[in-house]
């Protein structure tokens, strides 16, 4: 990483030395891994475990024909949103995602049963049933969403962002999207307005490698993600989105900067997802063995899982904590399996707030 | 437990499949991520990977087995300390509850009939506020209408802001939002730059994060970049989340034909944006209406598509010098009363539509003529009401013919109001063409107070 050499004349922006390009990846550089308590470490470990056994469980149901649809599993991806929402301000900050949004929503402390039973499309969901996997929100956690068109949550967290401007309320909006969405057009209308506004706005992309079943390679002039906001004047940082304290360490820098008023951060999380696409997706796009090695050396709970037991958890307290999940799994399974479908005089209700 | 491994359901539409292969054989530990089985659908084939761990029992569907149905048990997976061959016999599934079919909700017999599917109430007898005796009355124009709807809205709610194209400091490209940068400052007047989509997002964001706003386009033509923030972003967002997201948005500006500018802006959305549940839209005519339905989109809790006219902005009308002129939504607005025929019209055409009743009533036609002035929801009953009364309808419409909002008023006078019809509802509409340039083709091409006259005689047997 080039320096911006000191007492020069600056000769472009990336030189300038008040131009903040590569300076938050500098200071990143310094320390990549968050300093955390034994605590916290547990606490992460704990939200990552329980979306991968959430999402083991919603590919059964899917398997099982109780979640219909389109449904994407997180698995693989959890020390992102782990690591970033750990970072937020409860309650003041808001969130944005695409389709692939259960992870999310876990992370949130969101009960998962009403996420389970918005997946089986039932009354107990979240959105009531009407949602689906890829339509959750929660206003009560500033969580907005849950899209399913690529790359629209970019723009909407644009919007968000800019309320927290207007109304002067001292948060910041963290908007994430994928590699895919990462070549849409409004992504980059959006980057030009919140550079041109100085939005507080975090773009996160989970770079997973493949949009759908196309590797980055075959869709993307430029791979280093990082750097899509050069033209925009936008800070850009490059995070292994497979440790969950790297995550957390480069979101505790982009929201100081976001913070200080000082436009938006973009930060790219390499990461990778063990399940197709989607459900129906066969994967026959990457090898077996490229998944493989990635589960056995990359992964995120296994990565932390290292770091505890070195620190003095023992197995036998990791195992316990994975069973007390795999039953708040099953509880939610349970109760998105049993309970009704929506009324049918719900059909007509919530297409407009008020009545004409 | 031993676990029942099921056929596996491996696309929203796979009812059924092939058990190509089996990868494991009974007795073999599994852990998770494992490949136990190929699955062949009609797609294609699929690995089915173990998510549990234990010891693979008795294997219950061979391999090569076509047409297992979802949801059979396959196999079973033995736990930890578990015996294998207890695990090995397994009751076949009854039933796989899924899409479609009705779950923990017990049967009832008319369930999903029409009876049970309960529509929201309209509301009724909802009427235009009384204007006060001895109110004065001021000449505007459409455009200043407009411009102190916002204004008055911009003071009363610190929460409304304007953005757009040319809204600030330019004043407006049709000065519509003059002199607003000046009352309320940068802040709350932003100027945008040209980028629909990306700026059609940020508007609906910020209204899902709290704000009122109102979002400038140059003209509805350009909208037609942005119109996914307009449809799958705000009209949707409040039923997707079961009544939790609201999205109160103002998307505004011209739409329809303006003068010799060509087909690619010359276009109404009207027809478009009202097919689309979760959308009000609106398309007044004069000034009062302009204002009062101004007032009433800002302050509306759903996202409004806001349809003017470039052509009758510099128009003055009468408006009633009241504190707080709002006008109801979703009301349409007999323009002059009539008892022989009808004549339905919206925005623009409500000016030829007036002047055609003119027309016919030195002709002994006596020409009842509406204003629709919102399109979604309509004013289904004012129409049908003053068809009873006269039993004849023409349409007229600034638009193309084709699924317009014409075509939907005839839907509407056949299945409720057949009875009462005494000649063909007829459309009176722009020609189905891309509008040319040319000025006489461009007459040709677009909607004429002649045309609706023709129209009216021939409902009437008149010619």
């Amino acid at each position: 990483m080039a320096k911006a050499p000191k007492n020069k004349t600056p000769r472009s922006p990336a030189e300038n030395p008040d131009f903040a390009l590569h300076s938050l990846q500098e200071e990143f550089e310094k320390n990549k891994r968050f300093d955390a308590s034994k605590e916290q470490m547990q606490d992460f470990y704990e939200q990552m475990l329980l979306i991968r056994r959430f999402e083991e469980r919603a590919g059964q149901l899917y398997g099982l024909g109780l979640i219909g649809g389109f449904c994407h599993l997180y698995i693989g991806q959890e020390a992102v949103a782990v690591g970033l929402q750990s970072a937020l301000t409860e309650k003041l900050d808001s969130v944005i995602t695409g389709y692939r949004d259960h992870g999310h929503m876990l992370a949130y402390g969101i009960d998962p049963k009403v996420i389970m039973a918005e997946l089986t499309g039932r009354e107990a969901g979240i959105s009531k049933g009407k949602g689906g996997s890829m339509h959750m929100f929660s206003t009560e956690h500033k969580f907005y969403g849950g899209h399913g068109i690529v790359g629209a949550q970019v723009a909407l967290g644009g919007g968000l962002a800019l309320a927290h401007q207007y109304n002067e309320d001292g948060g910041l909006c963290l908007a994430y999207f994928g590699d895919g969405a990462a070549n849409q057009g409004q992504v980059y209308e959006t980057f030009n307005m919140a550079a041109l506004w100085k939005l507080p706005i975090v773009f996160v992309i989970e770079n997973n490698q493949y949009a759908m079943g196309t590797a980055v390679s075959r869709s993307s002039a430029e791979t280093e993600f990082y750097r899509r906001g050069t033209a925009f004047r936008i800070p850009g940082m490059k995070v292994n989105g497979m440790d969950v304290l790297e995550v957390r360490q480069a979101a505790e820098i982009a929201f100081k900067h976001v913070r200080e008023g000082r436009g938006p951060v973009l930060m790219e999380c390499e990461t990778y997802r063990y399940r197709g696409h989607s459900m129906s997706d066969p994967a026959k796009y990457r090898t077996r063995e490229e998944v493989q090695d990635m589960r056995e050396h990359r992964d995120p709970i296994e990565g932390l899982k290292k770091t505890l037991i070195e620190q003095g958890s023992s197995e036998d307290d990791l195992k316990a904590i994975d069973k007390d999940i795999r039953k708040v799994v099953s509880e939610a399974a349970d109760f998105a399996e049993n309970s009704p479908e929506p009324d049918p005089s719900e059909l007509y209700t919530d297409v407009l707030v008020e009545e004409y | 437990m031993a676990i029942e491994l099921k056929m596996p359901a491996l696309s929203p539409t796979m009812e059924e499949g092939t058990l190509a292969k089996w990868l494991k054989q009974e007795g073999d530990e599994i852990v998770a991520g494992d490949i136990i089985a190929e699955i062949e659908t009609d797609k294609a084939t699929m690995e089915f990977e173990a998510v549990d761990e234990g010891t693979l029992g008795k294997i219950l569907v061979a391999e090569g087995t076509e047409n297992v149905k979802v949801g059979t048990v396959i196999a079973m997976l033995a736990g930890e300390g578990e015996d294998v061959s207890a695990a090995a016999e397994a009751a076949p599934v009854e039933d796989v509850p899924g899409e479609g079919k009705d779950v923990g909700r017990p049967e009832s017999s008319g369930e999903g009939s029409e009876a049970e599917i309960a529509k929201p109430a309209k509301k009724t007898g909802v009427k235009d506020p009384e204007i006060p005796h001895g109110t004065n009355m001021q000449t505007i124009t459409v455009r200043e209408a407009l411009r102190d709807g916002m204004a008055e809205e911009m003071r009363r709610d610190e929460r409304v802001f304007v953005m757009g194209e040319e809204v600030a400091q330019y004043q407006g490209a049709y000065k519509v939002t003059q002199g607003l940068l000046d009352e309320f400052g940068p802040k709350r007047v932003i100027d945008t730059p040209i980028t629909e989509y990306g700026f059609a997002g940020i508007g609906t964001g910020a209204a899902m994060g709290g704000l009122r706003p109102i979002v400038e386009f140059m003209t509805f033509n350009f909208a037609m970049q942005a119109i996914d923030h307009i449809i799958n972003s705000a009209a949707k967002t409040n039923y997707m989340s079961g009544g939790q997201m609201r999205c109160p948005v103002v998307f505004r500006g011209p739409n329809a034909a303006a003068s010799r500018v060509g087909a690619q802006h010359s276009q109404n959305y009207g027809p478009w944006y009202a097919s689309v549940p979760g959308l009000i839209v609106i398309a007044p005519y004069d000034a009062s209406d302009a204002k009062g339905l101004m007032k009433a989109a800002i302050r509306c809790e759903d996202p409004v598509v806001f349809l003017e006219n470039e052509l009758v902005y510099g128009r003055s009308f009468e408006l009633p010098e009241l504190d707080d002129h709002v006008l109801p939504i979703g009301k349409a607005r007999i323009m002059r009363e009539g008892s022989d025929v009808t004549i339905v019209a919206y925005s623009i055409a409500v000016g030829l539509a007036l002047e055609a009743a003119e027309e016919l009533a030195g002709e002994g036609i006596d020409a009842e003529v509406i204003d629709l002035r919102t399109l979604r929801p309509l004013d289904k009953e004012t129409v049908l009401e003053s068809l009873k009364k006269t039993n004849r309808m023409v349409i007229a419409e600034e638009g193309w013919p084709t699924c317009s909002i014409a075509s939907e008023i005839v839907a509407i006078c056949m299945e409720e109001g057949f009875d009462h019809l005494d000649a063909p509802v007829t459309r009176v509409c722009d020609e189905d063409v891309p509008l040319p340039y040319a000025a006489n083709l461009e007459k040709l091409a677009l909607i004429d107070t002649p045309k609706i006259v023709k129209a009216v005689k021939s409902v009437c047997y008149r010619d």
